[in-house]
């Protein structure tokens, strides 16, 4: 397989312009012949269903929920980053593209990053006329905070859930489309194969959620934005229904898979507590401008954190990094909680958590000030932790918050296999090998709002599909094979319940493949996955009936497909034996403990094909190429 | 507080899909922790009855953090339960006593239909958003963002009605099933915008047409629908519809 990006050519700072001007158009007369199917309602794929209609287009919308307004974007807290400069500190396109790709660790395209700098200001505009409620000044215009890797203030935000805000604004917008006939919507539809006739994605196969009916949807071209895969780990900040199945069905069908290795875990997260417990839930990175993050000085020192005084504390980053000291980027504040914690210096009963104190700030600012900035996430801590972090600091630990790799996309968001595009958090995107904070919500509506709807004009233009329908031959096999998978599933009536084999799964995941990973580690979770697999094959519980509403079942087949998927990541993390963001091979560190790349021989982007039911995946690699800025040791001291 | 163990006896809703009648089951919840959230204790109560061969209560839930709008039942006769400016998946269980009783029923209204158990269908909300919960704005022609300036505590109000995570509690509440709090919400942060005002008076109409098409009542200043609102949108949202329908009924000529 040949992984071409398919960058143009000629300096950084035109290549889109020029690229748009170049790219085939379909004109407007036409766009109505034209059916897309768009699988997602997140920031991502909620604005390019929206945008994709109000440019003619004939859109077919699914999501899993009841409604287009509970994607899991809903759930982004603290803000957006673009580069208006509005505080004056002397921010530029160039500068956001800079922080970016210096954050990811440079393992992701120059061109693309850059893009992505661009579209951010016309994100802003459009959020703000689509009647987001950002944060104001006291003399009307919008108001801006720091985030982690950038020593600018950028990002915009609407209190602590500007992740609802932003998805409003686009659920608006699909929704009027919705109203006017542009965008037939599928709520509660889960996606289970996509349908490739002659060499091109013509359609998806899916199954209904209520009835449990198994549906054809024919287009000219398939769109994913179905977001993260962090659920391969069980616990994780995503939504309880976040999977990778669509985007194994495409892996399966020909698109790539890149990168899977490279997983974010987020520094503040609230700690685990139990067996029973179903999620993680954040707290924005935005509280690292006000919190300082510290742990006790002296190994086991159980006393209560008013108990320990200022020179028996060690406030870790702001004395390792004294120039970005909180708000250094997610890796590096991650791993160095679990470093203290390692070192026998964390907090709380399990010895696993940091604190993140706002007594300095509350001191400083009055706690009038830190409430409006953050009610919502102290309100939140304060009903899951049941202590209120006004007056104790909040215990927080390191989780699964976010992936970077995905199904990887060329230039035009087109995956490997033609006329199948992937979007947002579920390509293998902007963000390399680690994602600056308040760069997801971006790149989704950068993605939808602003490449998709003309990159895909390009693809149409240029095609000459023939017609299909539902009836064609393509559709009927993967009904059939979709079914014949369900009924498998049913009849195993074995011992252990979904959730059971999924925690066990995501122990492997996050004791071999979370903060730091090395080469026995990586070999025993593929052995362990891969037993894992066939127990569940042999020993899965789903209760009910496939033709009706079966949360067992739909947990049951999310799981089939992560328990593929968790051996490919492990596989990519095996085979890329140097440190890079957020995946950290212990063999491969520098002197002070950070992250040491491996550019002669790991500068490029790993991009995994099928090769069929129980043969190992071929690794194709597609080259990064800088020509811009050059590549150095990430440091943040 | 001390995490602490409780033995819970629920009485369910369990209601089979596509059949009107439903009835109340008793499950046993057993040696759940108080740090569970109310989601979390129904999660074991699933597993267990999945290995009792019995089949798992169905309902909705998705982030899990109280801002999907996914989840919601009424328990023990309270939407979301009877903690204030919560939703379900956020209440945890050191809010209830060993050897309680807890009654759980899915949130009722006409023009919400019972989907399975717990599980409604609340697409007339998306119904009602459709009519024109929105400003008209295509991706390219938008204004530099500082051109719209709005004064902080007009920003304050737009974003309080902008919380609403569309979940149904206020409907549920309601002895009427009224949808004024979720419409006057939506009506209130667009319209307190200047960005939002060129619409207000077409929207306003839009949406309460639909609103009563769709079958909710009307309201008769109860105040349910705020007292169980997981996100504490307030009623003042509702007397903001009022006057913007109001106003827009005088000077249109297409009421």
């Amino acid at each position: 397989m040949q992984l071409n990006s398919n960058v143009p050519s000629g300096p950084l700072e035109g290549k889109w312009d020029r690229y748009k001007f170049d790219l085939k158009r379909v004109n407007p007369a036409n766009k109505r012949k034209f059916e897309i199917i768009v699988v997602g309602t997140g920031l991502a794929g909620g604005s390019a269903a929206a945008t994709l209609a109000d440019l003619g287009y004939k859109v077919k919308n699914f999501c899993i929920q009841d409604s287009p307004r509970r994607a899991h974007s809903i759930a982004a807290q603290g803000g957006i980053n673009a580069a208006k400069n509005y505080p004056g500190d002397g921010d530029s396109v160039y500068n956001l593209f800079y922080d970016t790709i210096k954050g990811g660790d440079y393992r992701a395209r120059e061109a693309n990053v850059y893009r992505l700098a661009q579209n951010a200001n016309n994100i802003i505009d459009q959020c703000v006329a689509t009647g987001v409620p950002f944060a104001r000044e006291y003399g009307g215009l919008l108001a801006n905070r720091s985030f982690g890797g950038s020593q600018v203030q950028r990002t915009f935000y609407a209190r602590g859930q500007t992740g609802q805000q932003l998805l409003l604004g686009v659920y608006g917008q699909l929704s009027r489309q919705i109203g006017l006939g542009g965008v037939q919507m599928y709520p509660r539809k889960d996606i289970l194969d996509i349908v490739v006739v002659d060499g091109c994605a013509r359609g998806v196969v899916c199954r209904d959620l209520v009835t449990g009916e198994i549906e054809s949807h024919s287009a000219h071209a398939v769109v994913l934005a179905t977001g993260g895969y962090d659920n391969v780990y069980f616990l994780s900040t995503s939504g309880m229904h976040s999977n990778v199945s669509a985007c194994w069905a495409a892996y399966k069908k020909g698109a790539a898979f890149a990168n899977p290795c490279y997983t974010q875990i987020h520094p503040t997260c609230i700690t685990v507590h139990g067996d029973y417990q179903s999620k993680l839930t954040l707290m924005s990175e935005s509280l690292r401008n006000d919190g300082r993050i510290w742990v006790p000085i002296n190994k086991g020192d159980k006393r209560s954190p008013d108990q320990i005084p200022e020179n028996e504390r060690d406030y870790y980053l702001e004395r390792k990094y004294p120039s970005f000291g909180n708000l250094v980027p997610r890796d590096v504040a991650s791993r160095n909680a679990k470093i203290a914690c390692d070192e026998g210096r964390g907090v709380g009963n399990t010895g696993l958590a940091v604190y993140l104190d706002f007594t300095e700030a509350i001191k400083r600012d009055g706690e009038a000030v830190i409430r409006a900035k953050y009610g919502n996430l102290f309100q939140m801590y304060h009903k899951i932790q049941d202590e209120d972090p006004y007056k104790v600091p909040m215990k927080i630990y390191p989780a699964i918050h976010y992936v970077m790799g995905g199904t990887w996309v060329d230039y035009n968001l087109m995956t490997s296999r033609e006329g199948l595009f992937c979007l947002g958090g579920a390509n293998f995107s902007d963000h390399g090998a680690n994602r600056l904070g308040a760069s997801a919500l971006m790149q989704g509506l950068s993605d939808g709002y602003f490449v998709l709807p003309y990159t895909i004009g390009g693809y149409l233009a240029t095609q000459s599909l023939s017609p299909v329908n539902t009836s064609h031959q393509a559709f009927k096999d993967a009904e059939k094979q979709l079914s014949e998978k369900l009924n498998k599933l049913m009849n195993i009536k074995g011992k252990r319940t979904v959730d059971d084999i999924h925690k066990e799964l995501g122990l492997i995941m996050w004791d071999y493949c979370g903060m730091a990973r090395n080469d026995a580690g990586l070999k025993t979770a593929i052995q362990k996955i891969q037993a894992l697999r066939a127990d569940f094959w042999e020993n899965v519980d789903v209760t009910g009936s496939s033709k009706d509403f079966n949360q067992t079942l739909e947990k049951g087949y999310r799981l089939a497909d992560y328990l593929e998927f968790g051996e490919l990541l492990a596989r990519d993390a095996l085979t890329r034996q140097e440190s890079c963001g957020g995946h950290f091979r212990e063999e491969s560190q520098t002197e002070e403990n950070e992250a040491k790349r491996d550019d002669e021989n790991f500068c490029h982007v790993a991009g995994w094909e099928y090769a069929g039911e129980g043969k190992d995946p071929i690794r194709n690699t597609e080259p990064l190429v800088f020509e811009s800025v050059k590549l150095t040791q990430r440091s943040y001291k | 507080m001390e995490e602490k163990f409780l033995n819970l006896t629920l009485k369910v809703w369990r209601q089979k899909r596509g059949e009107k009648k439903g009835k109340i089951e008793t499950y046993q919840a057993k040696h759940i922790s108080t740090d569970a959230s109310f989601l979390e204790m129904l999660d074991i109560v699933n597993d267990n009855l999945t290995i009792a061969g019995i089949e798992p209560i169905a309902f909705d839930h998705d982030c899990r953090e109280g801002i999907c709008g996914m989840c919601g039942q009424v328990v023990n006769g309270y939407a979301h339960g009877e903690e204030k400016g919560t939703t379900l998946c956020q209440l945890h269980m050191r809010r209830f006593k060993d050897g309680d009783t807890i009654f759980i029923e899915p949130f009722r209204a006409k023009a919400f239909k019972v989907v399975k158990d717990l599980v409604i269908d609340r697409s007339a909300f998306d119904k009602i958003i459709q009519a024109g919960g929105y400003i008209t704005a295509k991706a390219g022609g938008a204004p530099d963002a500082n051109i719209f300036p709005v004064t902080y505590e007009t920003g304050e109000l737009a974003m309080n009605a902008a919380e609403c995570i569309g979940c149904g509690a206020c409907v549920a509440a309601c002895p009427n099933a009224s949808a004024m709090l979720f419409v006057g919400a939506k009506i209130s942060h667009l319209a307190l915008l200047p960005q939002g005002r060129p619409e207000a008076a077409k929207r306003a109409l839009a949406m309460v047409r639909v609103m009563d098409s769709c079958g909710f009542g009307n309201c008769s200043n109860e105040r349910e629908c705020e007292a169980s609102c997981p996100k504490n949108i307030q009623i003042t949202n509702i007397a903001r519809m009022n006057r913007e329908f109001l106003s827009a009924g005088v000077c249109s000529t297409s009421m």
